[in-house]
C-alpha cells in the first residue's frame, strides 16, 4: 500500500461504507454534546421514536450558557436556564453521562473531553460545535457537525461524509520566547487566510509542533476551523501518550499498553503526499494580534493596523469595513491600541497552561486603571481546583483579576459576560466577528501571554520583551 | 425534509465576504430548544438599529434603512447572492434554519465554510458554489435591474439568468438526490444497519477501549 497520510488513515479506518458517488458512512467513536445544538436532535429522536444508537459514546456538558459567577443559585435567565435544563432532562431520559453545571468535572467541552480521557488517538470525535477540531490534537479525526448531524451520529453512530483533500501544516524550527501555539495558529490563519484550508483537513508537523505540550497542540488544532478547515490535527506522540495514561476515561493496564502499541502508528507514513503543503519558520513567528473582524485580519505585536489605500482593491472595502467597526485608524501602531476589557478563557486558551502563563505575567503586579474588567475564566472545574492548588487564582486576584468559574463565557456571550457596544477587549479567545463578544463590542485575539500583559499595561505590548 | 426541484425566484445580493454565522443569526437566539422561528432574526445586527432579544416583538423595531434585505425592491427575495466563504465561523445550524425560516431557499456564492454547507443540505436549502467572475455579473446586473430574478433547475444543474444566459453548477450525486426527492438521511443511513452493526463489531474487537 502507498504512503498515506495520518488522515487517510483515520478515515480508512473507520469507513463503514462507501458508495460510488463519493458519498461515504464513517463510524463515530465519540460524540460530545452540550447544550445548545443538542435539544432539537434529541426532540427528532423523540418524534421518530429512535434511541441513541450507542450511549456510551456520548459523554455531554453545559458550557455555552453557564453562568461564571453564583452558580450555587439557579440560572437567573429563564432562557438559558431551560435550555441547561432541556439537557439534564435528556441525558437523563437517554441514559447520557452528563457532567452537571455544579459538577467539578463540568468544563467548556473541548476541555474536559481531553481532560477525562475520552477523546483518544485514532477516534472520531464529534460534537455540535466548530471548535470541536481541538480533540484532533490526539491523533484523532475530530469536527464539528451541525444539529441534523447529531441527530443522525445518535441516532445511527454513523455521519454521511465525503473525504476532504488533505494540507500539511509544517512549522519547523524554535519559536522564541513569549510565542506561543496561539501565536502559530494565528500566523498560519494570517498566512492562508480564513478559508485557505477550506475543504480540507490539516495536519500540523514540524519540529515546532512536535514541541508543543498537549495544551499547545490543542490551541493549535482549535483555530484549524478559523483557517477554513473543519479537521486539524497533530500525529500522537510520546507527549500524547503521557498526557493520557491515568485518566478517567482512557484504557488502565495491560490495555492501555495495546493501545498505545496501536496509536503509534498514527502519524502520517514517510513520503505520504499531500493536496497542498504550507511551511512557516516557527524562528519568525512574533507574538500576534489581530485588529480587524476576522480571524486572517492579523499583524505581529511590532506592526501597525493597515491602510486601505494600500491594500488590493478587491480587499479595500472589508478592510475599511473592519476598521470602521474596529474603530481604529489606518497607521496606528498595535501597541498604540488600548482595551476596555480583557477576557482569558475559551476552548482555545483555558487550560492549565495557559491559566499558568497568564498567571506568570501577572506575578506582582497590577491591572491598569484604565482597564474596566479583566475575567479569566478556567475552562473546567478540574483545571481551576488545580489552577487554586498551585495558587494562581491569589496571583490573578492580587492583580485585579476576577477570577471566575468554568464555561465558555465571554468567547461568544451567551451568558452575562460580554462587552458593551464600543469597549475594545483583548481576548485568547478565537473569534474576532463583529458582536461575538456582544453587539458592538471590539475584540482583539491575542495569546494569554499577550492578553495579560495588555490587561497590566492597559494597551498592547510586546510581552517577548517583558 | 422540503423538496428542491426548480425555482424561479427574486434574488437580493449581500456585498459581503465573509460572513459568519454569528452575523446570519446572533448568539442570543441560540437560546431556543426549537428548530423554528429564527426568521425575524436572521441577520438581526445588520437588519434593526437596536439590540435584539429573543422576546422581542421584531415587528415593532426600528429597520436599518440602508441594510439591502430592507430595501422594498427586494422584499419576497428566495435566492441570496453572497460573496467567498459565506457561513463561516460556528456550526449552529440556526444559521441555515434562520435563512429558511426568512424564506430564502437558495444561496449563491463563489465558496461556502465547510459546515454551513453542509448544514444547508439537512433543510432542502440550496448553497451553490459559482465562479467568482459570474457571481460578479450576478452582483452587477441585480443591482442594475430592480426585479431582477433568477431560474435555478437542480436536475439540469443550471441557473437561468434573464435573456436565457445559463450557468451550469456542479453538486454532488448524493446530495442533490436527497434535496431533488426530499429524503431525509437518517432513514437512508438506516438502510444499512447491517453493515454497520458488522463493522462496530470487527471495530470495536481491534480496539476493545473504545
Amino acid at each position: 500500500m502507498s504512503a498515506q497520510t495520518l488522515y487517510d488513515k483515520l478515515w480508512n479506518s473507520h469507513l463503514v461504507r462507501q458508495d460510488e458517488d463519493g458519498a461515504a458512512l464513517i463510524y463515530i467513536d465519540r460524540h460530545l454534546v452540550h447544550e445548545v445544538t443538542s435539544p432539537q436532535a434529541f426532540e427528532g429522536l423523540r418524534l421518530a421514536h429512535r434511541h441513541p444508537w450507542r450511549t456510551v459514546s456520548m459523554l455531554a456538558v453545559p458550557d455555552h450558557n453557564v453562568p461564571t459567577v453564583g452558580r450555587g443559585e439557579r440560572i437567573h435567565d429563564p432562557l438559558s436556564r431551560i435550555q441547561v435544563e432541556t439537557l439534564d432532562a435528556n441525558c437523563k431520559e437517554f441514559g447520557v453521562t452528563e457532567f452537571k453545571m455544579n459538577d467539578i468535572r463540568q468544563g467548556i467541552v473541548h476541555v474536559i473531553g481531553p481532560e477525562q480521557g475520552a477523546t483518544l488517538p485514532g477516534m472520531t470525535v464529534v460534537c455540535g460545535d466548530s471548535h470541536t477540531s481541538t480533540h484532533g490534537a490526539f491523533a484523532a479525526l475530530a469536527h464539528g457537525i451541525g444539529t441534523s448531524e447529531v441527530e443522525h451520529v445518535m441516532a445511527t453512530q454513523c455521519l454521511v461524509a465525503k473525504k476532504s483533500r488533505t494540507m500539511e501544516v509544517r512549522i519547523e524550527g524554535e519559536l522564541s520566547r513569549g510565542v506561543t501555539a496561539k501565536d502559530i495558529a494565528l500566523a498560519v490563519i494570517g498566512r492562508i487566510g480564513t478559508a485557505g484550508g477550506t475543504g480540507h483537513a490539516i495536519e500540523f508537523t514540524g519540529s515546532a509542533v512536535r514541541a508543543l505540550s498537549m495544551e499547545g497542540r490543542m490551541t493549535l488544532c482549535n483555530m484549524a476551523i478559523e483557517a477554513g478547515a473543519r479537521a486539524g490535527m497533530v500525529a500522537a506522540d510520546e507527549t500524547t501518550f503521557a498526557y493520557l495514561k491515568g485518566r478517567p476515561f482512557a484504557p488502565q493496564g495491560e490495555m492501555w499498553d495495546k493501545a498505545v502499541e496501536q496509536w503509534r502508528g498514527l502519524k502520517s507514513d514517510p513520503g505520504a503526499v499531500f493536496d497542498a503543503v504550507v511551511v512557516l519558520d516557527a524562528s519568525g513567528i512574533r507574538p500576534q494580534v489581530t485588529w480587524g473582524t476576522s480571524p486572517e485580519m492579523v499583524v505581529d505585536i511590532d506592526g501597525r493596523v493597515p491602510d486601505p489605500a494600500s491594500v488590493s482593491a478587491d480587499k479595500k472595502e472589508g478592510v475599511e469595513r473592519a476598521l470602521a467597526y474596529m474603530g481604529l485608524e489606518a497607521n496606528t501602531p498595535i501597541t498604540g491600541i488600548r482595551i476596555d476589557k480583557v477576557f482569558i478563557g475559551s476552548c482555545t486558551n483555558a487550560r492549565i497552561e495557559d491559566m499558568r502563563a497568564a498567571a506568570e505575567v501577572a506575578r506582582g503586579r497590577k491591572i491598569s486603571p484604565s482597564v474596566k474588567q479583566a475575567l479569566v475564566v478556567p475552562g473546567s472545574g478540574l483545571v481551576k481546583r488545580q489552577a487554586e492548588e498551585e495558587g494562581l487564582d491569589k496571583i490573578f486576584i492580587e492583580a485585579g483579576f476576577e477570577w471566575r468559574d468554568p464555561g465558555c463565557s465571554m468567547c461568544l456571550a451567551m451568558n452575562d459576560d460580554r462587552l458593551e457596544p464600543g469597549e475594545r477587549c483583548a481576548s485568547t479567545s478565537n473569534r474576532n466577528f463583529e458582536g461575538r463578544q456582544g453587539q458592538g463590542g471590539r475584540t482583539h485575539l491575542v495569546s494569554p501571554q499577550m492578553a495579560a500583559a495588555a490587561a497590566i499595561a492597559g494597551h498592547f505590548v510586546d510581552v517577548s520583551k517583558w | 425534509m422540503k423538496k428542491f426541484t426548480k425555482l424561479d425566484a427574486l434574488v437580493v445580493p449581500l456585498d459581503r465576504a465573509n460572513v459568519d454565522t454569528d452575523a446570519i443569526i446572533p448568539k442570543q437566539f441560540l437560546k431556543s430548544i426549537k428548530r423554528s422561528g429564527f426568521g425575524p432574526n436572521a441577520f438581526d445586527e445588520w437588519r434593526y438599529l437596536d439590540h435584539g432579544e429573543p422576546d422581542m416583538d421584531n415587528s415593532k423595531r426600528p429597520l436599518n434603512p440602508d441594510f439591502v434585505l430592507n430595501k422594498p425592491r427586494y422584499q419576497g427575495a428566495e435566492i441570496l447572492l453572497a460573496r467567498e466563504n459565506f457561513g463561516c465561523g460556528s456550526s449552529r445550524e440556526h444559521a441555515p434554519w434562520a435563512l429558511d425560516d426568512y424564506g430564502f431557499r437558495a444561496i449563491i456564492a463563489p465558496s461556502f465554510a465547510d459546515i454551513f454547507y453542509n448544514n444547508c443540505f439537512k433543510n432542502g436549502l440550496l448553497p451553490i458554489r459559482l465562479d467568482a467572475d459570474k457571481v460578479d455579473t450576478l452582483f452587477r446586473e441585480v443591482e442594475a435591474n430592480e426585479g431582477y430574478r433568477l431560474s435555478i433547475d437542480l436536475e439540469a444543474q443550471t441557473i437561468e439568468a434573464p435573456g436565457g444566459r445559463l450557468y451550469a453548477f456542479e453538486i454532488d450525486a448524493f446530495r442533490k438526490h436527497c434535496l431533488l426527492n426530499g429524503l431525509d438521511d437518517i432513514g437512508l443511513t438506516l438502510q444499512h444497519v447491517d453493515e454497520i452493526r458488522a463493522y462496530e463489531k470487527r471495530h470495536l474487537a481491534e480496539s476493545p477501549w473504545l
